[in-house]
C-alpha cells in the first residue's frame, strides 16, 4: 500500500484555522509560511513521538502512554502546554466516557429495533460503519467489549 | 435521518477541544521508528500539543517579527524564530534563513581563502 507524502502532513485547512485563532485579529499569514508551519507540526509531532517512546522503553514498556507523552514536553521544554494538556485530557477522558455508555445504549436499543424491515438493516450497517471509525482508535489501549 | 444528525450532534457537544484529526497524526506517529502500540490518550495528548505548538511557534514568531509593521506572519519570521529561540531549535533544518545568493557566494570565497590561510 503506497503512502501519499500527503498523509504525513496534517490538513492545511485545520493547521490555517488554529493559526488565525493564535494571531490577533486581522494578522494575514503568508501561504508559505502556513506551510512551513504545517511542516513544523508534522516534525513536532515526530520528535514528540520519539522522545515519548525513549520514556516507554526505558520504563520496558511497548506502548506509549500519556505519562510518556507529559514527560516528553517536559524534556522539549514545552512546560507551558503540560497544564492544559491535563485539563483537555480530562475532558477528553469523560467524553469517552459517555461515549461509550451511549454506544452501548444504541446497540441495546438497536437489538431491540431489529426486527423489523430491510431498509432498517442497512441504515443500521452505516451507523456501525461509522461507530467503527470513532472506536478505532478507543480499541487500541482497551479491551473490545464483545457483543453477544 | 435523524439518528445520523444526532450522532453529529453528539460529537459537537462532545468535545473534545481538538481539530486536528487524530487519525492522521497517529499515522505520523506510526513512521516512527521502534513505535509499536499507542495508548488512545497518549495519541490524544499528542494531537493536542500539536495543536498548542502551532499556536505557540505562530504567536511567537510574530511576535518577535518583523512581521509587526507589516501585519502579515512571513516565512522568515518562523526562520528567524527557529534559529533564536532554544524551543523551536529542532526546527533550523526544516525552517532554513533564505540568504541572496549574492551573499552565499560572498561567503564561499571567505571560506576559501581561510582554507588557503591555513
Amino acid at each position: 500500500m503506497a503512502e501519499k507524502p500527503e498523509d504525513l502532513n496534517l490538513p492545511n485547512a485545520v493547521i490555517t484555522r488554529i493559526i488565525k485563532e493564535a494571531l490577533p485579529d486581522g494578522v494575514n499569514v503568508s501561504k508559505e509560511a502556513r506551510r512551513a508551519i504545517s511542516q513544523a507540526a508534522s516534525v513536532f509531532v515526530l520528535y514528540a513521538t520519539s522522545c515519548a517512546n525513549n520514556f516507554a522503553m526505558k520504563a520496558k514498556r511497548k506502548t506509549l502512554n500519556a505519562g510518556d507523552v507529559m514527560s516528553a514536553m517536559e524534556e522539549m521544554e514545552f512546560e507551558r502546554f503540560l497544564q492544559p494538556l491535563r485539563e483537555a485530557l480530562e475532558a477528553y477522558k469523560k467524553g469517552q466516557k459517555g461515549k461509550k455508555e451511549a454506544s452501548e445504549q444504541k446497540r441495546k436499543d438497536k437489538e431491540k429495533k431489529n426486527s423489523p424491515g430491510e431498509n432498517d438493516k442497512s441504515r443500521d450497517e452505516e451507523e456501525d460503519e461509522h461507530m467503527d471509525d470513532e472506536q478505532e482508535g478507543e480499541n487500541e489501549g482497551e479491551e473490545e467489549d464483545v457483543e453477544n | 435521518m435523524s439518528a445520523k444528525n444526532m450522532e453529529k450532534v453528539e460529537q459537537a457537544t462532545n468535545r473534545k477541544n481538538i481539530s486536528l484529526p487524530m487519525s492522521r497524526v497517529r499515522l505520523i506517529m506510526k513512521s516512527s521508528p521502534d513505535v509499536s502500540c499507542i495508548n488512545q490518550d497518549a495519541l490524544f495528548l499528542t494531537t493536542k500539543a500539536t495543536e498548542l505548538f502551532v499556536q505557540h511557534l505562530a504567536l511567537s514568531s510574530y511576535k518577535n517579527g518583523s512581521g509587526k509593521e507589516t501585519n502579515t506572519l512571513s516565512y522568515s519570521d518562523l526562520a528567524n524564530a527557529a534559529e533564536e529561540s532554544e524551543t523551536f531549535q529542532f526546527l533550523t533544518d526544516i525552517l532554513p534563513k533564505k540568504i541572496l545568493a549574492r551573499e552565499y557566494l560572498k561567503s564561499l570565497e571567505e571560506m576559501e581563502k581561510d582554507a588557503d590561510n591555513l
